[in-house]
């Protein structure tokens, strides 16, 4: 899977004409053509308006085998309407969406047979316990026998359902239930999983289980998965894309976009006591310093510092401020350089529903 | 074919996963007796047949199977597994027909238990069983048509009660459209073709031809059209509802 991983730096990081793996070169060219890496999913000019509003502008993108796509964006931004649209259950306005070389417009069966779909929420048929619904789903995806068994088994086991399995669904708690929806997405292992907001209600120890299930899947499967939870896309997505108001704002590895944060290459300092312009005026008289800003936080105040170049590297003036630390005897209780934060990145890019309506104005 | 086979097992037994199934079966067995025996005048009538038994099944079909279907698409339209449903690989038809055919088996469930009426007659005297046998599958027909106009109604709303109000009142259109209630309102302007093309809707005229003991292939040409006008205009509706 080194190559899978190379593949995709190489993708996200325009520019870079080649890469090093293992000491070895790789360019475009001499790429193998392997099973993997291929497109799955290929979206083109996805357009869907409900009347004069547009929730879906003229997206285009394209997921490889291998890639877990974190699918961001405010609520209302048209996340769940592109999923819609490329599992086959709205029709698109204009553009469409290829599954594995199908276009879901002209062969919308063989399509949604390689995809495992999410919806939002989770929606099962709350009558049938997690069992009978399980075996009604794969008798709909022509699972017989001994192989339905297997899947179901399968599916149970990675979602760790077992004990609930005899339980009518509509009694399960809403961990249990997006369980369900999870085991019926992955039970004839598809190639292709499209889930929608998967871990949305959930504790964060079931947070972490079904990070840790994706992450697993990911290696041979392409994944798109919709939230709003940044720490998520950190967590598992190899690549990020940012939507807004119906068309994508950003598209690249969760690194790439928190680059683009001004919390880049910065340095936090957090020293115990109140702040005083002394310490304030020996931080910005380090080289290489732009702007300092203190947030004091009850018994500790933390400084940011923003270098003049957010491009280099942070440890220089990381060392820099551990120094002058020392040398004054400052009481630090905490010392990083800052990677960005996405949910910075995310605020610049998008707006909240509420500027909908003035937007235009 | 797999997936509409899938589809019907799974609505089927959903009837049973619940007290509904039970609970209507048990009204419907109790109503049609309780009609039958005593609003009906059964014994006072001295026939040993089944006429006035089915004379009420299209009063009793046109509350009890709107009941039924109201369930159908509103249901999977409020809880959101429409978008489960329509997004695995089933094409649409198979869903409409899958569940349309599970509410018809189990209307024809309920139907089937009624067969103590049937032991009684026999028991009672010598009736026609060739009549009676024809007036079941007239009725079957006829909850079918009941079922396909709710099935259709039931997709335009998630309110399962709207749905039972709306359907009620276009089945009894339906029911009654050869009737004067419906025929006076047209006959005093429209021409009189219209008029007995509009009377030719009822199900009364079509059911109570069957019941007399003749399956007439124009009745069941009227029905299977009927159930299958209905069925494609449910397609449409689900399809066009989807994104709502």
């Amino acid at each position: 899977m080194e190559w899978q991983a190379g593949r995709r730096a190489w993708d996200t990081a325009p520019g870079r004409e080649i890469i090093s793996i293992s000491g070895t070169h790789m360019t475009n060219e001499n790429r193998p053509a392997p099973a993997g890496g291929e497109p799955m999913i290929v979206i083109e000019n996805l357009t869907k308006r409900f009347g004069p509003f547009t929730a879906v502008d003229n997206i285009g993108f394209s997921v490889a085998r291998g890639e877990v796509l974190g699918f961001l964006g405010p609520n209302g931004a048209g996340k769940s309407t592109t999923m819609k649209m490329i599992t086959g259950f709205l029709a698109p306005t204009s553009g469409t969406a290829r599954i594995c070389g199908h276009d879901i417009l002209v062969a919308p069966l063989a399509a949604q047979r390689e995809i495992g779909y999410l919806p939002e929420g989770a929606p099962a048929y709350g009558d049938m316990t997690s069992l009978g619904f399980l075996r009604f789903i794969a008798r709909v995806r022509r699972l017989s026998g001994s192989a339905a068994n297997e899947a179901i088994e399968r599916a149970v086991e990675a979602t760790e359902l077992g004990g609930v399995l005899e339980q009518p669904i509509d009694t399960l708690s809403k961990g249990f239930r997006r369980r369900v929806g999870l085991a019926q997405a992955i039970l004839h292992n598809p190639p292709v999983l499209i889930m929608d907001e998967p871990t949305d209600g959930l504790d964060p120890n079931q947070k972490f289980e079904v990070r840790k299930l994706i992450g697993r899947m990911a290696k041979d499967k392409a994944i798109v998965i919709s939230t709003h939870i940044l720490e998520e896309v950190d967590a598992i997505c190899t690549r990020a894309l940012i939507i807004d108001r119906g068309r994508v704002v950003a598209d690249g590895t969760p690194g790439a976009l928190m680059a683009r944060s001004r919390y880049h290459n910065a340095v936090s300092l957090t020293l115990s006591g109140q702040s005083t312009v002394a310490i304030a005026e020996k931080l910005r008289n380090l080289p290489g310093i732009e702007t300092i800003e203190v947030t004091p936080r009850g018994e500790e105040t933390t400084f940011t510092l923003f270098p003049k170049s957010a491009t280099e590297s942070d440890t220089m003036l990381v060392d820099a401020v551990a120094r002058l630390a020392r040398e004054e005897n400052w009481p630090v209780r905490a010392l990083y350089g800052e990677p960005g934060r996405l949910d910075e990145v995310f605020r610049s890019l998008t707006r909240s529903d509420t500027v909908k309506g003035s937007a235009a104005a | 074919m797999n997936e509409l086979l899938a589809i019907f097992r799974r609505e089927l037994a959903g009837y049973f996963a619940t007290p509904l199934a039970f609970i209507f079966i048990v009204i419907f067995l109790f109503t049609m007796g309780a009609f039958t025996f005593y609003l009906g005048g059964y014994y006072e009538s001295g026939q040993a047949d089944l006429t006035i038994f089915f004379n009420f099944h299209p009063w009793l079909y046109l509350f009890l199977i709107p009941a039924i279907s109201m369930r159908l698409w509103a249901e999977e339209r409020r809880t959101g597994s429409i978008e489960l449903l329509l997004s695995l690989p089933v094409p649409l038809w198979a869903a409409v027909l899958g569940k349309f055919l599970a509410a018809w088996a189990f209307s024809g469930i309920a139907l089937a238990l009624t067969f103590p009426m049937w032991i009684t007659v026999n028991y009672l005297g010598d009736p026609d069983n060739g009549v009676i046998l024809a007036g079941y599958i007239g009725s079957f027909f006829m909850a079918g048509g009941y079922l396909a106009i709710g099935s259709c109604l039931s997709a335009v709303t998630r309110n399962q009660v709207i749905a039972f109000v709306v359907s009620v009142a276009v089945c009894f259109l339906f029911t009654v459209s050869g009737l004067p209630i419906v025929t006076d309102f047209f006959a005093g302007w429209a021409p009189q073709q219209v008029v007995s093309t509009i009377a030719s809707f009822s199900f009364l005229t079509h059911f109570n031809a069957i019941t007399r003991g003749v399956i007439d292939l124009r009745d069941v040409i009227y029905f299977a059209s009927l159930i299958a006008t209905w069925l494609v205009a449910c397609g449409i509706v689900v399809d066009m509802k989807k994104a709502g």
